[in-house]
């Protein structure tokens, strides 16, 4: 086993609401070695995107109240804003979703790109440019020098992205975070961004953890998956196993909900019921209780821990750490 | 098809013809500039699309953002204006119809929209979102209008209570079930889903497409389905059309379009399009296309796809390949298409 990168320790980050207390993030715990690509699905809601940012300390205005984020013997959740900034950038990177939002409008995108480096380097301009170009270059921008003195209007969704990745990647960052960076995204794009982040792990080692609702995306490029809903993690594993064999009936339903490019019958889709849970006043037990199709009495009283289930995952469901298998029409 | 021919079908519709048919159509969109506002080009968002759709199928469209997939969808149903060529509803040439003979096949189509949060009017009860349509076809009035809300609720598995509500009371799942009902009150035979469930909760979107499924059954619809995830598209049509740059540039039956592409654009978009499989996903072969969709205020001579083609060779610039037969239902636009 390699040694661990980054290590997140029963998190838990909270939204102080008119309504209630919102519970965003409801103890994650997940560690990523270098190197490695971990892949963080769930909906909208699922606390995915607040783990992602609890990380990177910029998860305000929620609170992380209690939990530890261990990078380099260090807990990140209490070091200072100081050394916090040093973190981000320089050792972890975060790419993000809109990558029409994320550039600022008014600056060269070069200028962007470069300034990462300027930072945390402490690079002069001339030289923080050169690095940006070619950086930009290794992200597939075409003529780098000239594309370095556009503003990011004048780029496309796809070039952005590159763009933003390009700005990631100057300082030669340990982790990647990728929160749904091809969302916004046609797929044709979709599948050079998702070409170009596989090179980025392979060429220059990064740790990736990719953050999407989409599946097929993550049985694509990740090794390892971690599933959420509600806030917690309901199944951990290699994704060929997460996949083949689903440990919890969330994951076992989502996959069988969604319809394949190489289904050879046309069959009826079989839909998980119901609605996706009110944060603030979740359901009693197990969040998917009531939603589920393999539902005990134990599920809607006890809280499921997560604890190993079969030889490679982990599972936070009293069905099937009981033994008993998924399965069904 | 020659003019004649309209003529023809127009007297002697059957439900065997097809329900709408599109020759030429196409849909610019002016661009002015300078102080005096004057037109210098034109977006030709839709420009030049043959295609018919039959009674009770489901037509599904794709292509990515920007290729007229959803101006195609509007001006079908005539809410934009063609700026050329014909449409047919029902065998009646449609095009430039206004006022009450449009309005008289308005009550024959419907559209389902992408955002359910934009669509709904937020101070509108449900009721009259439902009713409104019915309002303005003067369709059912006082306890009738009531009932047929009601009514209307249960088809898309809601309860009838919640037609005392606003829209901000439901989720996004909800919400599009309330747009489905709104699209049925009229009771179209024609509807146009312009992206419906793009905008929801992966769990949420099989139960969306059962129900338009349920619902096609049920009242005998056909279905103009436009989409960007070609999963989704296969999945609930019977035949695809690709889209790209304002043309159609492949049609087949969902199938055999995934087993043999023969247009160029659909094998790569097929193969962009990740199979939440991770054992067939590593073990697949991608045709990553270079660069971006060209601009449709000037769209490259010949085949629009050619720049970003990895087939494209000097001739595909000087002509524009037309659509032609490629065996049954499957037609493609290339000069040198996939085997």
């Amino acid at each position: 086993m390699p040694e661990t990168l980054l290590e997140v320790q029963d998190l838990h980050t909270v939204f102080k609401t008119k309504a209630g207390v919102v519970k965003a993030v409801d103890g994650v715990s997940f560690e990523i070695s270098p190197g490695e690509t971990l892949g963080i699905v769930g909906e909208s809601g699922s606390g995915k995107s607040v783990t992602a940012l609890s990380v990177m300390r910029l998860q305000r205005p929620g609170k992380i109240v209690s939990g530890k984020v261990m990078f380099k013997g260090r807990d990140l959740t209490k070091v200072s804003e100081g050394e916090m900034r040093e973190v981000r950038g320089q050792d972890i990177a975060m790419i993000f979703q809109d990558p029409m939002t994320s550039l600022n409008p008014v600056f060269r995108t070069g200028w962007q790109v470069a300034e990462p480096v300027r930072l945390h380097h402490g690079l002069e301009k001339a030289k923080a440019m050169d690095v940006a170009v070619s950086m930009l270059g290794k992200v597939g921008i075409p003529s780098p020098a000239t594309r370095a003195r556009d503003y990011p209007h004048q780029f496309s969704g796809g070039m952005r992205q590159r763009a933003m990745i390009a700005m990631g990647l100057t300082t030669t960052p340990k982790v990647l975070i990728a929160d749904e960076p091809t969302t916004a995204l046609d797929v044709t794009i979709q599948a050079q961004i998702l070409d170009l982040l596989r090179h980025v792990n392979r060429d220059f080692g990064t740790a990736t953890i990719l953050i999407t609702h989409n599946l097929g995306v993550v049985a694509g490029m990740c090794e390892r998956v971690m599933v959420m809903y509600a806030g917690r993690v309901v199944e951990a594993g290699p994704t060929v196993d997460v996949f083949a064999h689903p440990k919890h009936p969330y994951t076992w339903s989502l996959l069988r909900s969604i319809p394949r490019l190489d289904a050879e019958r046309h069959e009826p889709l079989k839909p998980i019921e119901g609605l996706p849970p009110d944060l603030i006043d979740l359901p009693t037990g197990c969040a998917f209780h009531p939603r589920c199709k393999f539902t005990i009495e134990r599920c809607s009283r006890d809280v499921p821990v997560l604890n190993r289930v079969g030889d490679t995952q982990l599972a936070a469901c009293w069905v099937t750490q009981s033994g008993v298998e998924l399965k069904g029409a | 098809m020659p003019e004649t021919a309209h003529v023809q079908l127009k007297k002697a519709w059957t439900a065997s013809d097809p329900l709408v048919s599109v020759h030429g159509l196409k849909t610019w969109f002016p661009i002015s500039s300078g102080v005096l506002q004057r037109t210098t080009a034109h977006v030709r968002a839709v420009d030049g699309v043959d295609l018919e759709i039959k009674k009770g199928e489901t037509l599904g469209l794709v292509g990515e953002s920007g290729c007229g997939k959803s101006t195609l969808g509007r001006t079908i149903i005539r809410l934009l204006d063609p700026t050329a060529g014909t449409i047919h509803f029902k065998g009646e040439d449609i095009t430039h119809q206004r006022g009450t003979t449009l309005r008289e096949h308005r009550r024959d189509m419907a559209m389902i929209f992408q955002d359910p949060y934009a669509s709904l009017d937020p101070r509108q009860t449900v009721g009259d979102i439902i009713g409104e349509p019915l309002d303005i076809h003067g369709l059912a009035k006082g306890r009738e209008r009531q009932n047929r809300i009601y009514e209307l609720l249960q088809v898309v598995g809601m309860n009838p209570r919640f037609a005392d509500r606003y829209p901000h009371e439901f989720s996004g799942g909800q919400r599009q079930r309330i747009g489905i009902a709104r699209a049925l009150a009229v009771g179209p035979t024609f509807i146009v889903c312009d992206e419906p469930i793009s905008a929801l909760d992966v769990s949420i979107q099989a139960q969306i497409i059962n129900l338009l499924e349920r619902l096609q059954s049920k009242f005998d619809l056909t279905y103009l389905f436009i989409a960007h995830d070609l999963s989704v598209v296969k999945h609930i049509s019977n035949r695809v059309a690709v889209m790209y740059l304002g043309k159609i540039v492949e049609v087949a039956p969902g199938g055999q379009l995934y087993r043999r592409p023969r247009h160029p654009y659909t094998g790569s978009l097929l193969s962009a399009i990740p199979i939440p499989d991770p054992v067939i996903e590593r073990g697949r072969e991608r045709v990553i296309l270079q660069g971006d969709v060209a601009s449709p205020v000037n769209p490259p001579s010949g085949c629009r796809f050619r720049t970003r083609c990895p087939r494209a060779r000097p001739h595909c610039a000087e002509e524009e390949p037309p659509l032609e037969s490629f065996g049954a239902e499957h037609l493609a636009a290339c000069f040198y298409p996939l085997d």
